[in-house]
């Protein structure tokens, strides 16, 4: 590849800036997006807290309230979906239509499209968690500090980018459009079961734990939790090791994609 | 009026593009080297360089070693049948595949290590695409546009597909005829010197296809060299300057639509009804090869048309014989490929 003015940082930062607009604009229009994205977690966080009203839990081996519970596991849930989930389903449709294909003839570096998509997850994970956060906070009595919304931002951040990368990986192994949804529920579904994402922490078996504690949706929660309820991280408010294996599963993630992904459509 | 192509001093240096930009936007810095819409003169670095070209794919060999030549300001037809190679062919040339071996030259460049200085002097309409979803006709080419360094203005590029008026419509509302034309300008919007257009009519009405040609043939006199497959021979007939014919992975013939396939030349068919009580046995000289034709008709193929028909009437005015279904009938394009790409034992579909 030779090296074209193109590379230059301005001209790179403005790149992903032209294409995260047009990647926005599309979601900001899509409806399927907007509901499984933005409108799912919304009520699901409604439900489980109202169902379980003034109650307590025990996570990490602490009892915290509901809210405090509920509003972080619902936002690891939220990223996953805004990261992974959407992305995978609107990347596997872009490339068995031949929009990629097409784009790979234009060019614009891969990378730049990867951005765009990147941070779009990105933003849209930061909504979420935002309106997720003023949800339990306004309504729900989660208590909130500038601390706590700084780190749970700065944790969407690094969650939206790593599932954005596990979507590429999976990509790959998703044949059509029609089986990108089912795929990406099955691949999500369960683990949220074992993570303590709709069941508390201290009604699941220790083992399944164990096996949560590795995947990328526990340690993402656990991280988040502890940035409100540092308690539950033995008094840590930065999750350092569940973030690092979040981060971990980035990179996993990446080599896959990098030696799986396509650009042209499966079937031909 | 036409001008010279532009040529950005901050671009890595790299031959001034001959080619005239779409929108008109410069003026000629050197008037005598204004293309002339025709293909270029003898001597000129042809655009696309093929030789011996091969594609494998496991114990199957798609593309036999095929040579290929394109000048610049030149449209190439690429007929051939499906899984004669063509699509691999095409798909190597835009860089989309790599090679089993052989040579490919395209803009100076092997398209297997083209990077995006390359990919922004040919534009690509593939065969198959869809709309992006969610996004307007014109946000569409807009956010092509910010892909390649000097683009086209979206009006300008929505004005030579004649999509003006559709400019805010979503493109998953559009018409199949309608979205192939916005394929075409989102190809055209980084003001490419070279076009790729993989069967760009497929699908369309007569009309539609006419004013898709009329758009391909405005691309020729603004010097654009044009890499067209189709199936339509009466496309290739229309537009090509020049058509070659692959079949089973290697090139079968190659000529102007006039002459590909020995057509100028070619055995023209005189065709005609015998009057009553004549037999074939009566006819004289040249006309004694006439063999029986369709519904009780007489033909006689030979490539010395004047004398067969000097013979024909002669006999005929002598005898009285009207000969009112009298007709001479050269080869379309169409029977050409046909005969050329007749190989009973070719091998079935590619990957």
């Amino acid at each position: 590849m030779s090296t074209v003015p193109e590379a230059r940082p301005a001209r790179a930062v403005s790149l992903v800036t032209h294409q995260a607009r047009y990647d926005l604009r599309a979601f900001r229009r899509n409806n399927r997006a907007r509901i499984f994205t933005l409108a799912v977690p919304v009520v699901l966080l409604l439900i489980l807290v109202s169902l379980f009203r003034s109650g307590t839990v025990q996570a990490g081996g602490v009892t915290v309230k509901i809210a405090a519970y509920y509003v972080p596991h619902i936002a690891a849930m939220a990223i996953v979906g805004a990261g992974l989930i959407n992305l995978l389903i609107t990347l596997v449709a872009k490339r068995e239509s031949g929009s990629l294909k097409r784009r790979r003839a234009t060019p614009v570096p891969s990378w730049v499209l990867i951005a765009g998509d990147a941070t779009t997850s990105v933003v849209s994970s930061v909504l979420i968690v935002v309106v997720l956060i003023a949800i339990g906070s306004l309504g729900f009595g989660l208590h909130v500090t500038g601390a706590a919304v700084g780190l749970a931002a700065l944790v969407t951040v690094i969650g939206a980018a790593v599932f954005c990368c596990l979507a590429y990986a999976l990509s790959g192994l998703v044949a059509n459009a029609e089986s990108a949804g089912p795929m990406a529920q099955l691949s999500t579904l369960p683990v949220y079961f074992i993570s303590g994402i709709y069941i508390p922490d201290n009604v699941l078996p220790h083992w399944l734990l164990d096996v949560a504690n590795v995947l990328p949706v526990r340690p993402l929660a656990v991280a988040l939790q502890a940035a409100f309820v540092p308690a539950t991280n033995g008094g840590q408010r930065f999750a350092a090791v569940p973030l690092l294996v979040v981060v971990a599963w980035g990179v996993a993630g990446l080599i896959v994609a990098v030696r799986t992904f396509s650009w042209v459509p499966r079937r031909a | 009026m036409r001008s010279e192509g532009t040529l950005d001093s901050t671009m890595t240096p790299e031959p001034a593009r001959p080619a005239v930009r779409l929108d008109d936007a410069v003026a000629a810095a050197h008037p005598g080297a204004m293309p002339d819409g025709g293909p270029s003169a003898p001597g000129e670095p042809a655009v696309i360089t093929v030789r011996g070209l091969r594609m494998s794919y496991g114990h199957y060999e798609a593309v036999r070693g095929i040579d290929l030549d394109v000048a610049r300001g030149e449209i190439l037809a690429f007929l051939g049948p499906n899984g004669a190679g063509k699509t691999t062919t095409v798909e190597i040339l835009e860089g989309f595949r790599n090679r089993t071996s052989g040579e490919v030259q395209v803009l100076g460049t092997d398209p297997a290590q083209a990077g995006p200085d390359w990919r922004a002097r040919v534009g690509v309409v593939l065969q198959e695409s869809a709309p992006e979803a969610w996004l307007t006709v014109r946000e569409c080419l807009s956010m092509y546009a910010g892909y390649y360094p000097r683009p086209l203005p979206v009006g300008r590029a929505l004005e030579l597909v004649g999509l003006t008026d559709k400019a805010d419509a979503r493109c998953d509302r559009l018409s199949g005829g309608q979205l192939r034309r916005l394929d075409m300008a989102l190809a055209l919007i980084g003001d490419p010197e070279l076009i790729f257009l993989d069967e760009p009519t497929t699908g369309f009405d007569p009309a539609a296809r006419h004013t898709a040609w009329e758009v391909i043939a405005g691309l020729r006199e603004l010097g654009k060299t044009i890499f067209l497959t189709t199936h339509y021979m009466d496309e290739a007939e229309a537009l090509a300057d020049k058509i070659m014919i692959i079949a089973a992975g290697k090139i079968v013939a190659e000529g102007t639509p006039a002459t590909i396939g020995g057509r100028a030349t070619a055995a023209t068919t005189v065709s005609f009804t015998l009057p009553d009580g004549v037999t074939r046995g009566d006819l004289p000289g040249l006309l004694a090869s006439a063999t029986a034709g369709r519904g009780g008709t007489v033909e006689i193929s030979d490539d010395q048309l004047v004398r067969v028909l000097h013979e024909l009437t002669t006999w005929a005015l002598l005898h009285g014989y009207p000969l009112s279904d009298l007709t001479a009938h050269r080869p379309t394009l169409e029977e050409i490929y046909l005969r050329l790409t007749d190989e009973p034992t070719s091998p079935k579909g590619q990957p």
